[in-house]
């Protein structure tokens, strides 16, 4: 308590000072239940019966899309993601581990993901360079790797599938090349 | 290595079958120190980490090293702050491994140790003059500017010249450099040490020199940093157009490597157009296939550089067709810049402590993924149980804050399997943190908790709110200690 106090100053003037800085407001989402299991029950259930789906429901989805994190191991986590919102945000209110070191302001890499159809990747406007700057030092980059923070829900995307990279494999395995500082 | 989702399984059979709970110390609070703690916490509920620190301060570098204008990188606090918040988590700030408590004594109170603590010597040159006044580390400097404690009285001479020479062209240098030629209204709103901030205003530096060993597709740096400083206001930015020629090995090297092709990109970009300095702008000249040869003292100041001697080189290919890596090699041709003040940046090194085997040469610990390899003169390799090392002290000091998370996730991962079997545990419960206390209060250690630091956080807060400053850093130890244990 004490500390979440300096702690939010702190982000405060942090985004005083850097107006260039993309921070999405967490707070603007309702938090959610979703849990795995949940969200791929639901999934399933919208997929397959989207027909029969009652009108109120409908609207409620619509503001929403798919959304398919795999994790290191291959799992799968199916989540609904309101449009607007970023996939770093929408993978930690559902509990999908995924780092966000600097918050989604554009100054690391560890909400480095996968996008694995290239189809859906080429839906995605093109990477600013701040953006790619921080993909070089991403470990484990692919033709369409992206920051999760920089990846924003919209209906075009529903269904895409984003891989959270095995870091720690080319870590150890790969033979790890140093990146200077 | 396995993953975590695994790790965590293990974990909680373990913690179910285990009714002592196990005491983790962790030595230095930085990034590798902060993350080493929260996956173990998040790991194992039976675990308990204590985090120590030689300084009052916790976070490492992300304080001390991250330059002031960078404060979105340091957003990763928030991060540590929640794991500091864990209650199976202390900090104990102000007390030193080697000083206030030995390898040993951690070793005894502690199921395991995880050493952490950074990167905090230099690797010298090996040159002559290098110890002329006016000549620093880029560590040192870095410290001055950022409030370190122990560089409060660094006083480092920017007025008697209007050139700085940094040797070296990895990102280090592209911060001094950015320090030194960007505009005083820029840095004033950020929380530089209001010390440096002063010497900075009064700087008649205008021209700084980048010196590299090797071309711009060799180049050290990231793109990110290249592109702040080649966008710093009203500066002229020189490259010889020779040094930007590629040759067919530099091809190949871009082709490997996105990083490389994009940063001579940027650099094949920046120059300024028209080449001819004007009158009273900055000028930041990037110096590629030169290496220092020896500094060269001042005509009117004793003991004072007044410039450097550089030796042209030429690049050589070494290994096979696949992996060809390019060297430097003296041409035995040489040229002199002259500057009041030389920066070296070329690398950190860790310091050792006793009772700790450690690689003068590479400057780490000898570590196999993290586990401390115990003396392997006698031929066979052997690990020492229960100790460990993770961030610089582990890889040496490369690497963004980033990657010293996958380096925690592969020395915990060796943690786990040397608790899943049974190695750690021992017969009775360790004194751990109770046992450390004791230990410090015997030797009179004004230990700093993480609330002491939160008063110096709060205190450094409400001073910058005067300024126009996001934090006002206490540099000095009185202070710190001072408004720390108030
Ligand atoms: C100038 C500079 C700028 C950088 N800028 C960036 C950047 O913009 N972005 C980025 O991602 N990365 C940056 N980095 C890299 C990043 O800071 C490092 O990767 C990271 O800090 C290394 O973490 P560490 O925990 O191993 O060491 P450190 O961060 O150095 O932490 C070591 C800790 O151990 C403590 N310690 C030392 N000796 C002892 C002892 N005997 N007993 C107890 N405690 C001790 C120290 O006080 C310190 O708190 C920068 C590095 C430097 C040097």
């Amino acid at each position: 308590m004490f500390f979440s106090r300096f702690c939010k100053l702190g982000v405060h003037a942090i985004r005083n000072l850097e107006k260039s800085a993309t921070l999405t407001a967490r707070t603007s989402y309702a938090p959610k239940a979703h849990n795995k299991y949940l969200g791929s029950l639901r999934n399933e259930l919208f997929c397959s019966t989207t027909a029969q789906a009652n009108s109120e429901q409908k609207t409620e989805e619509k503001e929403k899309i798919n959304v398919i994190f795999c994790d290191k191991d291959g799992e799968e986590t199916h989540i609904k993601v309101p449009v607007g919102m970023s996939m770093l945000e929408a993978a930690h209110e559902n509990d999908i581990e995924l780092e966000g070191a600097c918050e989604g302001s554009l100054a690391c890499s560890t909400c480095h993901v996968i996008v694995m159809d290239v189809d859906q990747y080429n839906k995605l406007s093109e990477p600013t360079d701040e953006e790619n700057d921080m993909l070089d030092l991403a470990f484990g980059l692919s033709e369409t790797s992206r920051l999760g923070c920089q990846i924003i829900a919209k209906p075009e995307l529903d269904g895409i599938r984003l891989a959270i990279p095995a870091a720690t494999r080319n870590f150890a395995v790969d033979g790890f090349k140093p990146k200077p500082h | 290595m396995k993953s975590f989702g695994k790790i965590r399984r293990i974990a909680r059979c373990f913690s179910t079958t285990s009714s002592c709970p196990l005491r983790i110390c962790v030595v230095g609070s930085g990034p590798a120190g902060f993350y080493t703690a929260e996956k173990l916490l998040k790991a194992y509920q039976s675990v308990e980490v204590d985090i120590i620190d030689r300084l009052p301060t916790p976070f490492g570098l992300v304080r001390s090293g991250v330059a002031p204008d960078h404060p979105e990188t340091k957003v990763v606090i928030n991060q540590f702050l929640r794991v500091a918040q864990n209650e199976r988590c202390s900090f104990f700030g102000n007390v030193s491994l080697g000083s206030s408590v030995t390898l040993l004594e951690l070793r005894n109170m502690y199921n395991a140790v995880v050493l952490a603590y950074g990167a905090e010597s230099d690797r010298s040159l090996g040159i002559p003059k290098e110890e002329l006044a006016g000549i620093y580390a880029a560590r040192e400097f870095v410290w001055w500017y950022n409030g370190h404690p122990d560089c409060r009285s660094l006083a480092p001479d920017l007025k008697s010249s209007d050139t700085a020479v940094i040797l070296g062209q990895g990102n280090v240098a592209l911060d001094v450099a950015r320090i030194l030629l960007r505009q005083i209204e820029e840095l004033a709103r950020t929380d530089i040490a209001s010390h440096a901030l002063a010497a900075l205003e009064e700087s008649s530096i205008r021209k700084v020199y980048l010196v590299g060993r090797r071309g711009p597709v060799q180049a050290a740096c990231t793109a990110k940093e290249l592109r702040e400083i080649l966008g710093i206001k009203d500066l002229g930015v020189y490259i010889k157009a020779a040094d930007l020629v590629t040759t067919p090995a530099d091809e190949i090297e871009m082709k490997n490597s996105r990083i490389r092709r994009r940063v001579h990109e940027l650099l094949s970009k920046a120059v300024t157009p028209g080449c001819a300095p004007v009158a009273g702008q900055r000028e930041l000249h990037f110096v590629f296939f030169r290496k220092p040869d020896m500094f060269l003292e001042s005509d009117d100041k004793s003991g004072h550089a007044g410039g450097i001697r550089l030796e042209k080189t030429a690049l050589k290919g070494v290994g096979d067709d696949e992996s060809v890596r390019q060297v430097a090699v003296g041409t035995g041709e040489y040229e002199d810049i002259s500057c009041g003040l030389a920066l070296k940046s070329i690398g950190y090194k860790s310091v050792a402590v006793d009772g700790l085997p450690f690689d003068t040469y590479k400057g780490i610990v000898p570590n196999d993924r993290g586990r401390v390899l115990a003396d392997a003169s006698c031929g066979h390799v052997q690990h020492d149980i229960g100790l460990y090392v993770c961030g610089w002290l582990k890889r040496g000091p490369t690497g963004i804050i980033g990657t010293n998370l996958h380096c925690a996730e592969e020395t915990i991962s060796c943690i786990s399997d040397d608790i899943n079997r049974g190695a750690l545990a021992s017969g009775s419960t360790k004194p751990g943190r109770e046992g450390l206390r004791q230990v410090l209060d015997s030797r009179n250690t004004r230990v700093v908790p993480f609330d002491g630091w939160g008063k110096i956080d709060c205190e450094e807060r409400r001073r910058g709110s005067l300024k126009n400053k996001p934090r006002e850093k206490l540099a000095t130890w009185e202070e710190l200690l001072e408004v720390a244990c108030r």
